[in-house]
């Protein structure tokens, strides 16, 4: 197996009182996707934000290539080679392709105080690199970003960290808003990156799409990684355990159609639900 | 990985050739900030031609217009350059009003070269700038807050400085030369200094909003915080550069106007500060940042003083003037919408 390109160790964060990350100590290595998976509020925003520099962590060590590395903005984690794409799209609704690929690294021409952003160069890349990874129906780099679709937008973003060097790539649930094709899409650009050696951290609440593409699975359970295992090492329904919060999906399901059974196909009502869902929780 | 494209895309759709071609002319219109801005300019200069007779379209009608437009203008190039990055400077008025009573009162009051207060002036339009985004980028509080919180305190310190200092809230000055022609002159007894003044800044703006690489940045900042941070540009820095340069345009309007009159009162500019940003809407700036242009607040600032110069050569009562202005935001607005939809739906044409 490859040298890890980042390792945590021991991260923890806080905001304030509140703890949110507990310990966590990971490692990514290159082609390879890491599916960042766990329940509405576990704490993956919090650990990729911390992975890419948005916020420092309380405690804790990284180490980038085996040398240890402290983040302390977002370019600090770009120049590790961190790329992270964020919940809910990074990109400009309002602004050209052109433009909005090369945000914060624009190319320019001329010289002096005559030099000026390269219009047509930023364009034409953003274009082909968009087209490299599939989206074909983009052909002008001159249109608005807002008017591209979920998809287009992710591929717009994916380009972007590939055609800047990223050998860590950070996806905050990027097939979240997608259709069926859509997500499929993404999933084919996210292996294509996977391919070119790149480490993907990819955050998602769909288990088909994890196992689709990860390698290997990490599992945080109120800010703690609850499990770390390989691809294959775990069954469909052992995850989709794992990512409602520990609790037995399979096991509450059978329960309301047993339900269903006693009370003549009647759905139970949200306070027995619960009844029934705190009867599955483990006794800690 | 990258030749895929020059191989295949060209023969099918006339892909990497961009904008440039026939069909895409009308998209390129549809989708620049100005377009709606350009239509109200349009209207409002044939409404009051016809109705303004040919008073409205001499020489001196002319530039009764320009002059308002030409203060307005320095005022909300600036002010629409911050709201493309999302905020908003409700500060103006006052430092507009401060840096002409300092500026009076420096080299007139107490008589110091004219160079030395215009200096004073502006460096006091740039610290309060300089607090504004520090207040805002650190705080977090709104920069609607904060700028009007700014408006109110330095409003109250120059009137209670200036009382103590002079014992009056007029204060006179005797430029002399080649203050007076830099900034308070009339040409040819009717058109201000100003406007030159108006287009320099028209063109340094422009060229940094879309020319040069921070324009990226500005418009990066305005369209999505959190993303533009993500790419390694200063955010808090271009906030507070952003906001310096609001106040110098409002600080620089104070320096041209206390010239202009030979004298500063305390209750100058705070018009300034609705009207930039009538100015800056109308010019088809969103206002929640991330979209606008230069040229649009320029189209922006003319439509304002064409409307509230115009109404005096209808022979109607000048009350009018607001009725018009406001309907016209209204208008605008609704119009500057319905373009940048059409905008984000622009796609150029596929061949089958
Ligand atoms: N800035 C903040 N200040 C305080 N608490 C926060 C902050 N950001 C997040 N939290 C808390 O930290 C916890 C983890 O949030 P986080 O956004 O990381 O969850 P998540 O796993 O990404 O959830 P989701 O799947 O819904 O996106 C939540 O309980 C949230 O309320
Ligand atoms: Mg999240």
């Amino acid at each position: 197996m490859s040298e890890p390109l980042l390792k945590l160790t021991d991260v923890s964060k806080s905001y304030g009182a509140t703890a949110v990350l507990h310990d966590i100590s990971l490692e990514v290595r290159p082609g390879e996707v890491l599916c960042l998976l766990g329940d509405n509020g576990a704490g993956k925003s919090t650990l990729i934000k911390v992975l890419s520099g948005f916020h420092e962590p309380t405690s804790g060590t990284f180490e980038v290539d085996g040398k240890p590395a402290t983040f302390k903005s977002p370019r600090d984690a770009g120049e590790h080679g961190i790329a992270c794409v964020h919940q809910f799209g990074g990109t400009f609704p309002l602004m050209s392709i052109g433009r909005s690929f090369f945000v914060g690294a624009e190319p320019t021409k001329g010289w002096g105080p005559l030099r000026r952003f390269d219009r047509k160069f930023a364009g034409e890349v953003a274009v082909r690199e968009i087209r490299a990874l599939g989206i074909t129906r983009v052909t002008d780099g001159d249109r608005l970003v807002g008017g591209l679709s979920g998809g287009e937008r992710q591929a717009l973003a994916i380009g972007r960290a590939v055609y800047f060097g990223a050998n860590v790539l950070i996806l905050d649930e990027p097939t979240a808003a997608l259709g069926v094709k859509e997500a499929a899409h993404v999933l084919r650009i996210i292996m294509q990156a996977r391919q070119k050696g790149i480490a993907v951290i990819l955050v998602t609440h769909n288990v088909t799409h994890a196992m689709a593409v990860g390698d290997h699975f990490a599992v945080l359970i109120r800010g703690t990684l609850a499990a770390d295992f390989r691809k294959g090492e775990r069954t469909r329904e052992e995850i989709t355990d794992l990512m409602a919060g520990g609790e037995a999906m399979a096991e509450l399901e059978a329960e309301i159609e047993a339900y269903q059974r006693e009370h003549a196909g009647q759905v139970p009502d949200p306070a027995e639900l619960e009844q029934l869902a705190d009867h599955q929780k483990p006794t800690a | 990985m990258a030749p895929v494209h020059t191989s295949t895309a060209p023969a099918s759709d006339g892909a990497t050739v961009p904008s440039e071609s026939r069909g895409a002319a009308l998209g390129n219109l549809v989708r620049r900030p100005e377009t709606g801005a350009l239509i109200g300019t349009l209207s409002v200069f044939v409404f009051f031609a016809i109705f303004g007779g040919s008073q409205f379209l001499s020489a001196g009608g002319t530039a009764s217009w320009l002059n308002v437009a030409a203060e307005l203008g320095i005022i909300a190039i600036p002010v629409g350059l911050l709201m493309i990055s999302g905020e908003l400077d409700l500060s103006v008025g006052s430092v507009l009003a401060s840096s002409s009573m300092t500026l009076a009162i420096v080299s007139g009051h107490w008589g110091a070269p004219v160079g030395l207060g215009i200096l004073l002036a502006l460096g006091l339009g740039l610290l309060t700038g300089f607090l504004n985004g520090l207040l805002v980028t650190r705080t977090g509080v709104p920069s609607f807050v904060v700028t009007l919180a700014t408006n109110f305190g330095l409003a109250g310190l120059t009137l209670g400085l200036s009382r103590v200092i002079t014992g009056t809230t007029s204060v006179a000055i005797d430029p002399g030369s080649p203050a007076k022609e830099l900034f308070g002159t009339l040409l040819a007894n009717k058109f201000e200094v100003a406007i030159f003044w108006w287009i320099g800044v028209v063109l340094v703006v422009g060229w940094m909003l879309h020319a040069s690489r921070y324009g990226n940045w500005i418009l990066a900042v305005g369209g999505d915080t959190v993303s533009a941070r993500a790419t390694g540009i200063p955010v808090p820095k271009v906030k507070i550069a952003l906001f310096m340069g609001s106040a110098l345009g409002a600080a620089l309007v104070g320096v041209i106007q206390t010239l202009l009159y030979n004298s500063a009162q305390v209750a100058n500019g705070q018009a300034f500060v609705f009207n930039s940003i009538i100015a800056v809407v109308i010019g088809g700036v969103l206002l929640t940042g991330g979209y606008g242009s230069v040229v649009g607040v320029v189209l922006g600032t003319l439509t304002f003083a064409i409307v509230q110069q115009g109404i005096y050569y209808t022979g109607w009562n000048s009350d009018w003037a607001s009725l018009i202005l406001g309907i016209l935001l209204l208008a605008a607005v609704l119009m500057n919408n319905t373009f940048r939809k059409m905008a984000l739906s622009y796609a150029p044409k596929r061949k089958a």
